[in-house]
C-alpha cells in the first residue's frame, strides 16, 4: 500500500492503494466516480475510456502507480453542466439504448473531436473502434460524433 | 371511443408531502426533449397527491409516473409513462419518470422478456392515465356544478367550454384525490394520440451521457463490502476442495466460504438455471484486493456423473432435467448434431404427403445451417447488491424477472415473500441473460453469511464462463420442385444441444402443400437460456438462407418468390395452425421492395432480402453489400417493421438499428466453444463482438403505418437481418455462407 496523490477532474485527490491497483478501481471504490464504467477489464472493450492529460486511456488496465503527475478527466468532469458539446450531441441524437457503455463513447469521441475536429469517417471508425456497444448503436454514435464536430467547429 | 373497465383496487387517499420541501429544484435532466437548459427547471409541488399506483400529480401540476418494467435498454422507461401520460392528457414536459417498485398487486407483469413490456402493459397503462383523467373531470365537474360530460381536457388543464371555465390538473388534483376510482372510463381514439407517435428522448439520457450512478455496480451503500465468486472452470466439474490460507491472509479481506445457491432438495423455478451451485465467496473492502485474493486461492475441482434437477417451467408444468456428467467439447457437438440430423426426428407437423412430394421432384435442394453457442454479453456483467438480517432482505440491482426472483431468494432464505425488498436499478443490457437470477441468491446468501451489506461483482470472465448460454443449432432444409420450378415439398428438421430451434407453425408452414417440419435435440451439462429472440435467432437466417436458394433455383425474383409463397397462405392457407398473418408479413416485404428501390439495384451493390416473424411483430430486410479491397462491408440495411402503434418513434428506430447491427455482428462475428468442458474464449480478446468499423455504414427504418395494438421490439429486428446478410454476401462473393460465425469461413470483412 501506498499513498498516491492523483489530479482528478482538476481535484487533488489521496489515495492509499496497492500500487498496482487500476485506476478504474481507484475512481469507482475509492473516489465514488461510478461513470468509469467495468467492462473487461483488459482494455478490450472501452467502457473504462478516461482522458489522462488529454489522451483517451483505458482505465482497467492502467495501475494507480503509472500516473504519476498525469491528469485524470472522467466523464463526471468532462463538463460542468453536461454541456460539452458531445455530451449535447448524444442528447441531440437520442444514442443511448442501456447506456452503460456511453460514458467511454463519449470520452473516446471528446478525445478524438480534441485532437482532430474535423475526422472523416474512416478517422472516426478507428477512433471509436476500441468502444464495444452491445446494444449496437453505433450508427448513432457515428452520426452524433459528427454533430459534436459541427457544434465545436461553429 | 372505447371504454374500458378498471382494476385500480380502491387504494387509500394518499398524499404525500414533497419530497425534500417545497423549493427543490429537479434538473431538467429528468425529463425528455431538448437539452438541458438551467431555467428549463422544474419547481417541485408542496404536495402530491397519488390518484393510483402509477401515477402521482403535484399541486403545481407536476406529474410523477411510474415506469413498472425492468429497463434493459428497449427504453421502456421512456415509453411506457408515454402512453399514461397520453391517457392522462398532460404536457409532457410536466412529468418525471421514476420507476416503480416491484409490486405485483399494482402492476402487470414486471418482467423483461418476450419483447411483452409494451404489448402487455399497453392497456393497463392506458387505463391507469385514463382513471385519473376521469377523475380529475369528475371533481371538476363537482366543483363547478356542471356535467362531466362537459369537461374536456388538454395539456393538463380541464375545460368547461360551455361556462368558459378551466383549471390546471394542479389546481384540482386534491379534489380529484377525493373522488371514488370509476369502475369504467373511457380511451381516447388513436386519432387524437398527441404523445404516442410522437419522438421522445430517452428520460434517463442526461444522467447518462454525464455518468450519474444508475446501474447496479453504480449502488453502494455505507459499510458495504464486495464480494466475488469462483466457480468451476468447465462444466460437468464440481468443487473438490479449497485452501484458502494464503488468500485470507491478504489485505482488504474480510472472508472466505462457500456456499450452495440451491440445495439438491430445492425445488428451481424456470429462472432459477446454474450449472454451478457450489461457490467459493471472497469477500473484501475493494473490488482489487478481493479479486487479487480470489487469484491466490488454491481449489481443487472434480468430475460429476449424472444427476436430475427437479424444475417448474415458465408454463408451470413440473419437470426432472436429466443432466449428464461429462466433459464436453465442441468437435463432439457438431459430430452429434450432424449424427441426429441424420435420423428422423419427432415429427412436429405434416401437411399433405411430403414424401410423395420429394419422391416425384424434379429438382430436390438440400442444405444444412449450424450455429454454435453465445453468450449473452451484457456490457455491465452480472452484479447485485443484497442486505440480509433476521427481518428483512433488501435486494438492488439488474434483474429482468424481479417478481419471479423474489420467490426464489424468499424460498431459499426462508422468509415470507412480504420480507423481500427486491429494487430495480436501469440494466447495463439484458439480452435474456437477466431472465436467470442466480446471482441475486447468491447475493443473498453471502450478505447473510457475513451479516453485512454487500455487491456481488462477476468479472468479465465469471460472466462469460458461468453458462446460461444461446444453444448450439443445426438446421436441415429440403425443398421440392417441380418440372416447371413450383415448390411442391418443404422440409426441415431441426434440433440443439440441449433444446430445438423449430418453429413448426411459421412460415413456409401453411403456404406449401407438402410440409413436414421435425426436431431433435441432445443433452448437455452446459447451462442454456433466452437469448434475444430464442431460437428465432438462429432459424430466421437459415431458414431465410435457404429460401434465397430455392427462389434462385426457382428462377425467381427472392421477393416476388415469398411474396407469392405469402399471397397462397393468406387466401387458401395451408393447416391450421399458422402462427403468423401472412398478410402482414407480405406487408414489410412490400415496404421494403419499395424503401429499397429493389427493382432498381445498383451495380456495385450486392443485396440481400429476408423477412420474418417474431415475439408478435414482423420485420424484412434489405441488406446492401460493397466490395472494398475485395472485402465485403455491410453498406446499408433497409428494415420495414409493422409492430402495430409505434409509441415512440425516435427509440423505436433505435432498437430496429441496435438488433440489426446485434444481427449481424453475432452471425459474422460472435461463438462460444468448448474444449473439456471448459469455454475457450472467456474475454472479448477472443470472442468477437461487432465493433464501430464493422457495422453499417447506414441504417433505414420504416413503420407499416398501423392502428394495431403495439407489439415489441427488442427482439424482432435480430433475427431476419442474419438472412439478408448472408444472401447479401453470396450476391458479393458469389459463396453461401451456412455455419455460423460467417468469419469461421474466412471471410474477411472490410
Amino acid at each position: 500500500m501506498a499513498t498516491y496523490t492523483l489530479t482528478v477532474n482538476g481535484k487533488k485527490q489521496e489515495v492509499n492503494v496497492d500500487a498496482q491497483t487500476p485506476v478504474l478501481w481507484v475512481l469507482r471504490d475509492h473516489l465514488n466516480l461510478v461513470g468509469t464504467k467495468f467492462g473487461c477489464g483488459m482494455a478490450q472493450c472501452g467502457a473504462c475510456t478516461i482522458h489522462l492529460d488529454g489522451t483517451a486511456t483505458r482505465s482497467c488496465s492502467l495501475p494507480v502507480s503509472a500516473v504519476g503527475e498525469m491528469e485524470i478527466t472522467t466523464i463526471e468532469g468532462l463538463s460542468d453542466h453536461g454541456d460539452h458539446p458531445v455530451q449535447k450531441a448524444w442528447l441531440e441524437h437520442d444514442v443511448p439504448q442501456c447506456g452503460y457503455c456511453q460514458a467511454g463513447q463519449i470520452m473516446s469521441a471528446a478525445a478524438l473531436l480534441k485532437e482532430n475536429p474535423n475526422p472523416t469517417d474512416e478517422q472516426i471508425e478507428a477512433a471509436m473502434n476500441g468502444n464495444i456497444c452491445r446494444c449496437g448503436t453505433y450508427v448513432r454514435i457515428k452520426a452524433a460524433v459528427k454533430t459534436a464536430a459541427q457544434l465545436i467547429n461553429e | 371511443m372505447a371504454t374500458i373497465k378498471t382494476s385500480i383496487g380502491r387504494r387509500e387517499f394518499l398524499k404525500s408531502s414533497a419530497l425534500a420541501g417545497g423549493g427543490l429544484m429537479l434538473s431538467f435532466s429528468w425529463l425528455a426533449g431538448c437539452l438541458p437548459k438551467e431555467k428549463d427547471a422544474l419547481t417541485m409541488p408542496k404536495e402530491w397527491f397519488e390518484l393510483n399506483g402509477y401515477l402521482k400529480i403535484g399541486d403545481n401540476g407536476v406529474v410523477t409516473i411510474m415506469s413498472p418494467n425492468p429497463e434493459i435498454g428497449q427504453n421502456v422507461k421512456t415509453s411506457m409513462p408515454m402512453i399514461v401520460a397520453e391517457e392522462l392528457d398532460v404536457d409532457w414536459k410536466n412529468v418525471i419518470v421514476e420507476q416503480a417498485p416491484l409490486n405485483t398487486t399494482v402492476f402487470t407483469r414486471q418482467l423483461a422478456g418476450g419483447s411483452q413490456s409494451i404489448r402487455q402493459g399497453w392497456k393497463s397503462l392506458r387505463m391507469a392515465g385514463a382513471t385519473a383523467r376521469t377523475m380529475l373531470r369528475e371533481a371538476a365537474a363537482k366543483t363547478w356544478h356542471v356535467p362531466v360530460g362537459e369537461i374536456t381536457t388538454e395539456a393538463s388543464v380541464l375545460h368547461h367550454k360551455p361556462s368558459g371555465k378551466s383549471a390546471t390538473y394542479g389546481e384540482m388534483v386534491s379534489a380529484a384525490a377525493k373522488i371514488e376510482v370509476p369502475k369504467e372510463v373511457e380511451l381516447k381514439n388513436n386519432s387524437d394520440f398527441k404523445i404516442i407517435g410522437t419522438s421522445r428522448n430517452n428520460v434517463d439520457g442526461k444522467k447518462i451521457v454525464t455518468g450519474q450512478p444508475l446501474f447496479g455496480l453504480d449502488y453502494r451503500k455505507e459499510g458495504m463490502l464486495i464480494a466475488m465468486i469462483a466457480h468451476p472452470p468447465a462444466f460437468g466439474m464440481k468443487l473438490k476442495s479449497v485452501d484458502d490460507s494464503q488468500a485470507r491472509s491478504m489485505p482488504g479481506i474480510k472472508d472466505i466460504f462457500t456456499i450452495q445457491t440451491f440445495p439438491d432438495d430445492y425445488a428451481q423455478q424456470w429462472c432459477d438455471v446454474t450449472s454451478f451451485p457450489s461457490l467459493v465467496v471472497v469477500v473484501g473492502n475493494t473490488t482489487w484486493e478481493v479479486m487479487n485474493a480470489r487469484k491466490a486461492l488454491k481449489l481443487e475441482w472434480e468430475n460429476f456423473g449424472d444427476y436430475n434437477i427437479a424444475s417448474t417451467t415458465f408454463w408451470g408444468t413440473k419437470e426432472s432435467i436429466k443432466v449428464p456428467g461429462g466433459l464436453e467439447n465442441s468437435t463432439q457437438h457438431s459430430q452429434v448434431m450432424a449424427q441426429l440430423s441424420a435420423k428422423p426426428g419427432t415429427v412436429v407437423r405434416q401437411d399433405g404427403n411430403p414424401q410423395a412430394a420429394f419422391k416425384k421432384a424434379a429438382k430436390v435442394i438440400e442444405r444444412t445451417y449450424t450455429a454454435p453457442f453465445l453468450a449473452h454479453n451484457t456490457m455491465e456483467p452480472m452484479n447485485f447488491f443484497a442486505h440480509v438480517t433476521d427481518e428483512k432482505a433488501e435486494l438492488v440491482g439488474p434483474i429482468q424477472t424481479p417478481e419471479y426472483m423474489e420467490k426464489s431468494v424468499a424460498a431459499r432464505l426462508g422468509l415470507p415473500l412480504e420480507k423481500i425488498d427486491i429494487q430495480m436499478k436501469r440494466q447495463g443490457g439484458g439480452f435474456g441473460r437477466r431472465l436467470y437470477g442466480h446471482f441475486l441468491v447468491e447475493a443473498a446468501l453471502i450478505s447473510q453469511k457475513v451479516k453485512a451489506p454487500i455487491k456481488l461483482v462477476y468479472t468479465r470472465e465469471d460472466d462469460m464462463t458461468f453458462g446460461i448460454y444461446r444453444p448450439a443449432y443445426h438446421a436441415l432444409y429440403r425443398a421440392a420442385l417441380d418440372a416447371d420450378n413450383n415448390l411442391i415439398g418443404f422440409h426441415v428438421k431441426a434440433g440443439g444441444i440441449p433444446e430445438s430451434p423449430l418453429f413448426a407453425n411459421r412460415f413456409p408452414a401453411g403456404a406449401v402443400e407438402n410440409y413436414l417440419a421435425e426436431e431433435w435435440s441432445a443433452p448437455s451439462n452446459i447451462s442454456i437460456g433466452a437469448f434475444r429472440a430464442p431460437s428465432s435467432n438462429f432459424i430466421a437466417g437459415a431458414e431465410q438462407a435457404f429460401l434465397d436458394e430455392v427462389a434462385e433455383a426457382s428462377g425467381k425474383d427472392p421477393i416476388q418468390f415469398r411474396l407469392d409463397l405469402l399471397d397462397r397462405a393468406a387466401n387458401n392457407p395451408v393447416g391450421e395452425k399458422n402462427q403468423y398473418e401472412a398478410k402482414r408479413l407480405a406487408g414489410v416485404l412490400e415496404l421494403v421492395r419499395e424503401k429499397s428501390n429493389w427493382a432498381q439495384g445498383q451495380p456495385d451493390m450486392h443485396r440481400g432480402v429476408s423477412a420474418y416473424f417474431c415475439h408478435d411483430s414482423y420485420v424484412a430486410n434489405v441488406v446492401d453489400i460493397v466490395m472494398e479491397e475485395n472485402k465485403p462491408r455491410v453498406e446499408k440495411v433497409y428494415c420495414a417493421v409493422d409492430c402495430g402503434i409505434v409509441v415512440n418513434p425516435i427509440a423505436a428506430t433505435n432498437l430496429v438499428e441496435g438488433g440489426t447491427v446485434d444481427g449481424i455482428g453475432h452471425a459474422l462475428y460472435s461463438g462460444l466453444t468448448f474444449t473439456n468442458g471448459a469455454p475457450d474464449q472467456t474475454n472479448f480478446n477472443k470472442y468477437r463482438l461487432i465493433r464501430q468499423r464493422e457495422a453499417p455504414r447506414a441504417i433505414d427504418v420504416s413503420f407499416v403505418p398501423s392502428t394495431v395494438d403495439p407489439t415489441g421490439l427488442g427482439e424482432p429486428p435480430f433475427p431476419p437481418v442474419i438472412g439478408a446478410l448472408s444472401n447479401a454476401l453470396y450476391k458479393a462473393t458469389g459463396k453461401r455462407y451456412y455455419q455460423q460465425p460467417f468469419l469461421r469461413e474466412e471471410i474477411n470483412m472490410l
